[in-house]
């Protein structure tokens, strides 16, 4: 097939998919963190409030769009579409079974590191142009957290880059298929550097217990303090379509992709995402939150060195193994 | 620009030295806010994100009760005062009319005397109950892990307003204190419910202990808000806070009323006087309250519950002059109420009521303890103070 014509379908579909799972998304996290509540979550909306997502989409579209007057206009319109658009563009390049991707980029894995770390523009861009205090001080922290966390989160991936020897995500994904999961490295290497790729990707995608810039008892919305209807509508997908392609970029990196036996690759993958995802959601229901000065000592005290620390314990390990190619 | 944390920050902080509109920027923290605990505002000079100077402002939620009370006879009083501190209605009533049958020197009969101290120990269950979930709240955010702690904290106080909805018929604003006794007597089969209810919740303040036993929460809590016991005594704070900060200092030990005389009152103290300090102080107390109650519940003597007839109430209270103030303990600290007698209503109304909210006290507090945290220790030091703003505004 022509790749021009493939990549455009394929997207399409890609973004149609992503969109759903993201509705219900919604969907499952408040049924989860319903449960563990002693909650019912949903359940008025169609058969155990299945419909929830689309009742809440509606509703948000019905909403008076509010644009405060002092603030900036074109940029306060522009930050929303922009998130989602570099959320859903990091998309393209997870490899959910071993055809089945957008786009088989050389580089994936710094592509997709790349537009995560983009993704910290609109929120500041959003923050800025609300012209509103408690917008400002969250868009602030964003920023601070953002562009600190990337550090450990991209040192994290140059380990699994170092021992894959390849920066393309479905090249990962097939080394983990022929030697072995990088999660199961021995020495714990692979689980530290899973861990510490967790814990910098949800302190990245600002989930609890690092969700500082949003932070609703002390900045009411943060960001997306001024933002009302629809507006605040694609800020909140981008946050799950980013949490969702996280944990893709997990189960990728560290679990083996669409690797594991019987069945077909797509299920697989779409397991291993689906159970980091739960992770991230358990954490979110359970942990309190950091302050944002306490979020920066833990980053450039402990991960970035344990970061590096790692990163150097890799080199030696792969040395080991493979020699000096 | 380091700010260093005095044991007493200077509230009237000199702001000249700053020109506000390149080095401060001014936070209107409220009132309409999620983490103020109801309608409350502080104005925040910030310095980045570091607190210059705070200046609370309260009487959002003023309803003048207390010149309300001077139109209402005794018996109407008490319903009013219900919703002051809307998280420990029993002992708004409980004060009003300890305060009235002090003045009308109404003798209380031992059996009320019993059940007014169980509903209260009960009582300070559900409002520290109420306050470790929102306190959580305030730490972990509306949509997280705070959530779930204060949906499970409102889960057990739920089964606490069905002890109540038993007693008296309400889940909240009771009414069943009144002039010389208790309206409600002890129900059959509510002693064993008491017992089962309040072992159950004693188990739960043992997980809830438990799960925030983690870093997080002592990162957030620890050395957080300092309230020194010096300053805690010239504020006039009391109750949890005051103990937190190392005071041993408890009406119900200290000055008793109704039967708390011939009872031995564990009182919690905790040194520190930050908000660990506070919620320990707290959780502790909720532990002896339920085994004060539980202790007690078996043990009510029969008689009558009320000392007075309450068809003939305004005749039995007519009071021409005289004055008095009565304290009791509250969750929130020492609930006073001051009552001159001799006002409208054939005499049958206070000439003036004065209610001494703990809360108000407690938010006094603030502009000493705020400068030098952050915006989030802000919400953090707030919630712990355990302000309620009905009570406070009035």
């Amino acid at each position: 097939m022509n790749p021009w014509l493939h990549a455009v379908l394929y997207s399409l579909v890609l973004v149609t998919v992503l969109m759903t799972c993201t509705a219900y998304a919604t969907w499952l996290e408040r049924k989860v963190a319903g449960r563990m509540q002693s909650r019912l979550g949903p359940t008025r909306v169609g058969f155990a409030g299945l419909l929830q997502p689309i009742a809440d989409a509606l509703k948000l579209l019905q909403k008076e769009d509010i644009v405060p007057l002092a603030a900036d206009r074109a940029l306060f319109n522009l930050a929303p579409p922009l998130t989602v658009f570099f959320a859903l563009a990091t998309a393209a390049v997870i490899p959910f079974s071993p055809g089945l991707l957008a786009s088989d980029l050389d580089i994936g894995a710094l592509y997709v590191l790349a537009l995560s770390g983009l993704m910290v523009f609109p929120v500041w861009i959003g923050s800025w142009a609300s012209n509103n205090k408690y917008a400002l001080l969250g868009g602030m922290r964003a920023v601070a957290q953002g562009i600190s966390y990337e550090i450990p989160l991209l040192l994290s991936v140059t380990i699994v880059i170092l021992m894959a020897d390849t920066m393309s995500l479905s090249g990962i994904v097939q080394v983990q298929a022929d030697e072995g999961w990088f999660i199961a490295r021995p020495f714990g290497l692979g689980l530290a550097t899973f861990a510490l790729f967790f814990v910098a990707a949800l302190a990245e995608g600002n989930r609890i217990p690092f969700d500082t810039p949003e932070a609703e008892s002390e900045l009411v919305a943060g960001p997306t303090t001024e933002y009302t209807g629809m507006k605040f509508g694609l800020f909140y997908m981008a946050e799950y379509l980013h949490s969702i392609i996280v944990a893709g970029l997990g189960a990728a990196l560290f679990l083996g992709g669409w690797d594991g036996p019987i069945a077909p690759g797509l299920h697989w993958m779409v397991l291993k995402t689906l159970g980091l995802w739960m992770v991230m959601l358990w954490a979110r229901w359970t942990f309190l939150r950091f302050r944002t000065d306490q979020m920066m000592t833990l980053c450039w005290r402990y991960l970035v060195p344990a970061s590096l620390g790692l990163l150097m314990a890799a080199a030696v390990w792969v040395h080991a193994v493979h020699g000096v190619s | 620009m380091t700010l260093e944390r005095p044991d007493r920050a200077d509230p009237y902080l000199d702001l000249d030295e700053y020109e506000p509109e390149a080095d401060l920027m001014v936070l209107n923290f409220g009132p309409q806010h999620p983490s103020t605990h109801g309608v409350f505002r502080v104005v925040m000079y910030l310095d980045g994100e570091t607190i210059v100077k705070a200046v609370p402002y309260a009487g959002y939620l003023h309803r003048g009760v207390e010149k309300l009370c001077e139109k209402l006879t005794y018996a109407q009083i008490t319903p009013i005062v219900d919703k002051n501190d809307y998280v420990a209605p029993m002992f708004n009533e409980q004060a009003v009319n300890m305060a009235f049958e002090a003045l009308t020197g109404t003798e209380v009969p031992i059996r009320a005397q019993y059940i007014r101290t169980i509903v209260g120990e009960i009582q300070r269950v559900a409002s520290h109950l109420l306050w470790l979930g929102t306190f959580a709240m305030d730490l972990g955010g509306a949509i997280g892990g705070g959530t779930s702690v204060f949906m499970w904290c409102f889960r057990e106080r739920e089964m606490i307003l069905d002890l109540f909805e038993h007693l008296t018929g309400c889940r909240f604003h009771y009414n069943t204190h009144t002039l010389g006794g208790n309206r409600h007597d002890i129900p059959a089969g509510w002693a064993e419910k008491v017992h089962a209810t309040l072992g159950h919740i004693a188990q739960r303040v043992d997980e809830y202990e438990a799960i925030l036993d983690h870093p997080i929460f002592k990162a957030r809590t620890e050395g957080v808000g300092v309230i020194s016991a010096q300053l805690a005594l010239d504020l006039g704070l009391t109750g949890p806070l005051l103990r937190a900060s190392g005071v041993d200092h408890d009406l119900r030990r200290d000055a008793p009323y109704n039967i708390y005389d011939q009872l031995d009152v564990q009182v919690m103290t905790d040194t520190g006087g930050d908000c660990a300090a506070r919620y320990r102080v707290r959780v502790r107390e909720m532990r002896e309250s339920i085994r004060i109650a539980r202790a007690l519940v078996d043990n009510v003597p029969p008689g009558p519950i009320c000392g007075t007839k309450p068809i003939k109430l305004p005749v039995q209270t007519r009071v021409k002059d005289g004055q008095v103030y009565v304290a009791l303990e509250t969750p929130r600290g020492e609930l006073g109420t001051y009552v001159i007698g001799g006002g409208d209503n054939r005499n049958a109304s206070p000439y003036r009521l004065k209610i001494r909210p703990p809360s108000l006290h407690a938010l006094s507090a603030l502009p000493y303890v705020l400068p030098g945290h952050g915006v989030s220790d802000a919400v953090a030091i707030l919630g712990s103070l355990d302000p309620i703003m009905g009570e406070a505004d009035r």
